[in-house]
């Protein structure tokens, strides 16, 4: 059963050809589409190292399936970097020391971003910490994963402040 | 030379010693735009997709299996089965030592615990192989599973625990002791098997060139590693090369090569193309390793001013049915509190899962658990402060050995967390403070510690014409920071800044940098850099002084110094000269020097040698609900050197959350009739979540160690553990009166009168 | 993952005609038939893939106050509708309390009504689990089952079903709006769900290729909101199913005394279970601790434990106590950082005052 869908992923249209209805979105990216930054931890949406924003929004790429993209926009931990500018909160995962072994990061990257785009924070680091909840961090850099949330809010806010000025 | 691009610091460094600098991760830039290449991103040319089928019974045979049906799902190649399994040039059996673990790569029929590899599918899709395995819908002739500790009928005395540690150890006479006391405690506590669940499975990409095998693979012991695949494979070492760049963690189940990653390249042999084999989550509950679980019993004797007279623990562990792994749960009580009368002792059962292994903190974590919730009941029996009653058991010297200690500020770090935590307005009495929502509030104390534990490596250091330099070392990044932390090393070692030295490690065709384990990696690869580094140095002076041309010419060796690239007599900055000019004066590309680390074992006979700390915590329970909240962890460690204190913190702030996960969290729940892990997962398998950590801070307390090693590092990654899972459950029971001995605490503990013993 | 048709109908009618065929299974968000498909716990021959029907997809609102919200609606996009949260605050409080924002954000309305219960012998293939595989038994029932259900179980199955939205739901008198092959109907959120009987597999009332296009709020769930609260115990701090939870809801009058009351309880039974008994008990009264007490031991009457899980009983009576003391206080004006959690602080501007 062979198909193809329309997708925009990380900014270029793009038609995508699947032999195979049963491949997810994490799949995809991973084994056919080269783009490995997003990880597979688990594959059963129980630890966040997947998440990739579809249309805007955070989800768990292993438990999307690929077939039901038809006209989705799709970004990517590969797709946030302007060229050698990182992104704030990619470049607050470091300033913070967001992580150690890297593997959660692509996953916690999209979801902070994610985050700080539904504007729920209000640089209450509770409520950060609730709401990267769904990224599990075997190391345990959490404290940093906050701080690095926190100041990249505060970091975007200004950008945007700068912006309208 | 290994082939990924070398790392390098992406801005200029002051010019100044890069040890002791909390500088950033080098590999950051990597990790944060998912270029860092980990070993199921590589995708070799005709590569094909492994799933392992796995047994659902804990003890029996499999006595079919439809490879008829699972070839014929399409897209299937080849189906991997005990018929068709290439052949081994080693028994999987057989082990050599200690850090050799028996594997399970279809050898026979036989099924010793669940989720045991009992057959590979290898596909061009994973959605085929997947399924394929799916569609071997295995039989079984099924035997009763040996599932319980408890069974004291099966229990023996194993020849030894950990790495070959002895199984019992004693001083004074603790009956003695305990006769003598004017209070005694005898209490057990349970521990539950954990698993290591890194976040990154054993991925292997297994491709085969005739007899020579390259692997990406994650490893923290890729020379270990090499060799047992060379004689598992019958084929040299060299004739194997292992990627190993970066480590999605590792926490010890990735130091020996394990059942799956042997099935990775064996798939590959079988259908002649590079295979890639990724077990899934569940897949990772059984042939990968776990923490055994333990039963520890604790018999303490009191005097009236609250010493101990007495002290014994005794652990009962488990392993598998067929290797030899057991927990050395009682051996923390060696070093920690001062008695006159010591003894430990471990015995064991054998049961039905997969073999034990070492996990972060390889029993002083079980270990350090049970002693701390021990010695906080005793000072509760005392009336007695609990860090107080420490203090009055404070150990000048080794308990058990009577050794001096290397160092030891372990009083500081009290003193240092206590003040920082506020201890002084502790309430001593159970069950009476409360938050201004009506929570109930508790604080409780563990002290940390762990011994100062170093494997073989070895380093090159080069300085090149240009006046730059190359280490290179195998060392194994697995998020504790050796990608910074070791290059910081190498450029202090040859006295350049951290932005003129390349470092290279990750791959097995570096010298060999031994175990990335045992808390040693930094002090054992760092002390091999670091004596590399300095010969390098020693052979250019040499040059130098040689060199009539030189304006160091007949300076004594021992007189010149090496500088930030230059090489300088003494402190006449008039007469020195940069690298470059010494080399190419001599015509020559480079200078190659060599180093070692190692343990001193004359300094280990001399002095006792560990790192300690203290942790303090603060939970919140609801008194109704029984929900458990750790809002306040406060660690104080001295360990040491600090390379880099940014990636120290992280080290001990990981490890203080497994010690969080150790007491309210983490479990495996075998089915007590199937032998199966019922939550083999990350949802009911539950590892802390960034809401849980509420609060954390951990102090460096500065330890400067003349004996442990060259560089004075004692090591960090494991020793936050230890400690901070006896500081929350000692918390719990100060917030609520109720001594919970079996781990994890949860809810229906807080909630079940009978556990209300305060 | 056994291979499966897919479909993409373009209308309700097409979906539902195609997902007549044996077999078929609805795609919404997929975020448990997907995990239930890796586990090969559900292994269907067709897809019918409805994430692209725009009329599955709104809230709306009655002019009388009562809310409508399609079966596609996200679970975060519900929770966050500023408007909606609201009017029923205790629906947007279950819901961000439920599995994790990646989760909230893919997952449906709809889907989460037809979520499968998470006792791990059903999850488990080997196992002999009822609801899973008719006839094959329950090794729940002499094995793991801490987690288990305390009321309206057999011994045919003791799993719990393990939605937080719908306790909520059914605390509010909510309806589910069903499409099948013979029209439309609509069946009470509390009937939705069966419990266990002789056929625990006969998980929910609809029928083959029958589809759940929204669920109705109705206008008295919205007078409500003024002391709505949901609470719910777990052993993690966040991203983690319900041991127990209550959703409440209060009308006080004036004078102080309670004019309506709604307690539903999560993680106890095979269904969302509403506390009706409960409920009664406290209309008329004026609430306080005892009452709030009394109506969690009256909640939990018919309860008996079902295994190793005899301390629910007592945790669910002292759940409804607290939500109800919480709902009685009145609701927040935002949501707490915690929601759901026992550690939600209580501080902040009350909403609805």
């Amino acid at each position: 059963m062979a198909f193809s869908i329309q997708m925009t992923l990380n900014g270029d249209k793009r038609r995508v050809d699947l032999d195979d209805p049963r491949v997810t979105l994490l799949d995809l990216l991973r084994e056919r589409l080269d783009l490995t930054g997003t990880k597979k931890g688990c594959d059963r949406g129980q630890c966040g190292a997947c998440t990739v924003l579809v249309d805007g929004r955070r989800i768990n790429a292993c438990l999307t399936l690929a077939a039901s993209l038809e006209g989705a926009t799709v970004e990517t931990i590969e797709g946030v970097a302007d060229g050698t500018e990182l992104h704030p909160v990619q470049q607050a995962f470091i300033d913070h020391d967001g992580f150690q072994c890297g593997y959660c990061t692509p996953g916690q990257i999209m979801s902070a971003i994610g985050l700080l785009r539904e504007a729920r924070v209000h640089g209450d680091p509770e409520r950060v910490r609730e709401q990267m909840s769904g990224n599990l961090c075997r190391c345990g850099a959490y404290a940093g994963i906050v701080e690095a949330v926190l100041d990249a809010e505060r970091q975007l806010a200004g950008n945007t402040e700068r912006g309208a000025a | 030379m290994s082939d990924f691009a070398p790392i390098v610091a992406p801005a200029r460094q002051p010019q100044r010693a890069s040890i002791g600098q909390p500088l950033k991760r080098r590999e950051g830039v990597a990790k944060v735009t998912g270029s860092a290449v980990y070993a199921a991103d590589n995708h070799p040319a005709g590569m094909l997709y492994a799933v392992m089928a796995v047994s659902t019974i804990a003890n029996g045979r499999v006595s079919g299996l439809d490879v008829a049906a699972a070839k014929a799902h399409p897209g299937v190649v080849e189906v991997m089965t005990p018929a068709n399994r290439p052949p081994l040039a080693k028994n999987p059996d057989d082990r050599d030592n200690p850090f050799m673990f028996r594997l399970d790569v279809l050898q026979n029929d036989r099924v010793r615990y669940a989720n045991q590899p009992i057959a590979v599918v290898v596909a061009e899709t994973f959605e085929a192989a997947t399924e394929g395995a799916a569609l071997l819908a295995p039989t079984y002739d099924a035997e009763p599973p040996q599932l319980h500790m408890n069974a004291d009928e099966a229990a023996f005395v194993p020849e030894s625990v950990g790495p070959g540690a002895p199984t019992q150890a004693a001083v004074g006479d603790v009956e003695a002791g305990l006769a003598s006391a004017s209070q005694r405690l005898d209490a057990t506590y349970e521990t539950p098997d954990q698993y290591h669940n890194p976040m990154e499975p054993h991925a292997i990409v297994a491709a085969w060139d005739g007899d020579r095998l390259v692997i990406d693979s994650p490893s923290q012991a890729m020379t270990i590693a090499r060799g047992r695949l060379a004689g598992l494979f019958g084929i040299a070492a060299d004739d194997i090369f292992i990627r190993s760049p970066f480590l999605g963690g590792g926490f010890g189940c990735k130091g020996a090569m394990m059942s799956p990653q042997v099935l990775g390249a064996l798939a590959a042999r079988l259908v002649n193309r590079p295979v890639k084999l990724v077990p899934t989550r569940a897949q990772m509950y059984g042939p990968l390793g776990h923490r055994g679980a333990t039963r520890q019993t604790l018999r303490l004797g009191l005097d009236d001013t609250g010493r101990l007279t007495a002290l014994s623990h005794h652990a009962r562990t488990t392993s598998s049915v067929f290797d030899e792994f057991f927990e050395p749960a009682a051996n923390i009580s060696h070093t920690l509190y001062a008695s006159p009368a010591i003894s430990t002792s471990h015995d064991a059962v054998r049961v039905h899962t997969g073999t034990p292994m070492f996990m972060r903190g390889p029993g002083e974590a079980s270990g350090s658990v049970a002693l701390e919730s021990a010695i906080d009941e005793a000072a509760h029996a005392c009336g007695m402060d609990p860090l107080a009653f420490r203090l009055a058991n404070y150990a000048e010297q080794e308990p058990i050995s009577g050794k001096p200690f290397s160092s030891k500020r372990l009083y500081d770090c009290y003193a240092q967390a206590a003040e920082r935590f506020g201890w002084a307005k502790r309430v001593l009495a159970p069950r009476s403070m409360r938050d201004e929502n009506g929570l109930c509030v508790g604080w409780g104390l563990g002290t940390a510690t762990f011994p100062v534990v170093m494997f073989e490596a070895e380093a090159r250091a080069i300085i090149r014409a240009d006046g730059t330099g190359v280490v290179e070392t195998g060392a194994q990044d697995m998020g504790q920071g050796a990608w910074t932390a070791l290059a910081q090393i190498a450029a202090d070692s040859l006295a350049l800044e951290l932005d003129r030295t390349v470092f290279n490690a990750g791959a097995s065709d570096l010298p060999d940098a031994g175990v990335a384990g045992g808390s040693g990696h930094t002090a054992t690869v760092g002390n091999a850099i670091d004596a590399a580094g300095r010969d390098a140095i020693a052979r250019l002076i040499d040059m130098a002084v040689d060199d009539a041309d030189s304006p160091l010419h007949g300076v004594p060796a021992e007189q010149v110094v090496a500088r930030w690239g230059r090489l300088q007599a003494g402190d006449d900055a008039a007469r020195s000269e940069s690298y470059a000019d010494v080399l190419r004066r001599a015509g020559m590309a480079e200078v190659e020097g060599h180093g070692r680390g190692r343990a001193d074992a004359d300094v280990a006979e001399r002095y006792a040698m560990h790192a300690h700390g203290a942790v303090f915590a603060e939970v919140k329970v609801d008194p109704d609900l029984g929900q458990i909240r750790v809002t306040r962890l406060v660690g104080a460690f001295a360990a040491g050197r600090v390379i880099n204190p940014r990636m120290v913190e992280s080290q001990f702030f990981g490890a203080m959350i497994w010690g969080l996960g150790f007491a309210l969290h983490e479990k495996a729940e075998t089915d007590p009739r199937s032998g199966r892990i019922m939550n083999a997962d990350l949802a009911e398998y539950r590892v802390p979540v960034n809401a849980d950590v509420a609060g954390i801070e951990a102090l460096v307390i500065e330890e400067h160690d003349p004996h442990v090693n060259v560089l004075g590092i004692k090591g960090v990654g494991e020793i936050g553990v230890t400690g901070t899972a006896g500081a929350i459950a000692n918390a719990v029971w100060h917030a609520t009166g109720r001594r919970v001995r079996r781990f994890p605490i949860g809810v229906a503990d807080m909630l079940d009168d009978d556990a209300a013993t305060g | 993952m056994k291979p499966f048709d897919y479909l993409r109908p373009d209308s309700i009618d097409a979906a539902v005609a195609a997902a007549q065929a044996p077999d078929a299974v609805f795609l919404a968000g997929g975020t448990n038939l997907l995990d239930l498909m890796k586990g090969d716990v559900m292994r269907p021959a067709r897809i019918v893939d409805i994430t692209h029907l725009p009329a599955l997809n709104g809230i709306e609102r009655d002019a009388d106050g009562g809310a409508w919200i399609g079966a596609l609606v996200r679970n975060a996009d519900l929770a966050f509708d500023d408007t909606f949260a609201h009017d029923f605050p205790a629906v947007a409080e279950a819901l961000l309390s439920g599995a994790s924002p990646q989760l909230r954000n893919a997952a449906t309305v709809g889907g989460n009504l037809m979520q499968r219960t998470r006792c791990a012998y059903f999850q488990n293939t080997a196992s002999a689990c009822n609801r899973r595989a008719p006839g094959s038994g329950c090794d729940a029932l002499d094995g793991l089952n801490a987690n288990h259900a305390v009321l309206g179980w057999n011994s045919a199955c003791i799993a719990t079903h393990p939605s937080d939205f719908c306790v909520a739901l059914a605390a509010l008198d909510a309806t589910v709006e069903i499409a099948g092959p013979e029209g439309r109907r609509s069946v009470a959120l509390t009937d939705f769900h069966r419990l266990p009987g002789d056929d625990p597999a006969d998980e929910t009332v609809l029928a083959r290729g029958e589809l759940i296009v929204g669920v109705r709020l109705p206008a008295e769930a919205a007078a409500l909101a003024w002391h709505s609260r949901y609470l719910k115990v777990r052993e993690r701090t966040s991203y983690a199913f319900a041991l127990v939870s209550a959703a409440v809801g209060l009308a006080i009058d004036s004078q102080g005394t309670i004019t309506d009351a709604r307690i539903a309880l999560g993680g106890v039974a095979a269904k969302p279970w509403r506390a009706r008994a409960a409920e009664a008990g406290l209309i008329g009264t004026r609430g306080g601790v005892e009452a709030y007490a009394a109506a969690g031991r009256a909640a939990f009457a018919e309860a008996r434990p079902s295994g190793d899980n005899a301390y629910k009983i007592r945790l669910g009576q002292n759940i409804v106590a607290r939500a109800l003391a919480r709902a009685a206080a009145g609701t927040p004006r935002e949501l707490p950082a915690l929601p759901g959690s026992p550690f939600a602080t209580e501080a902040g501007e009350l909403a609805h005052v």
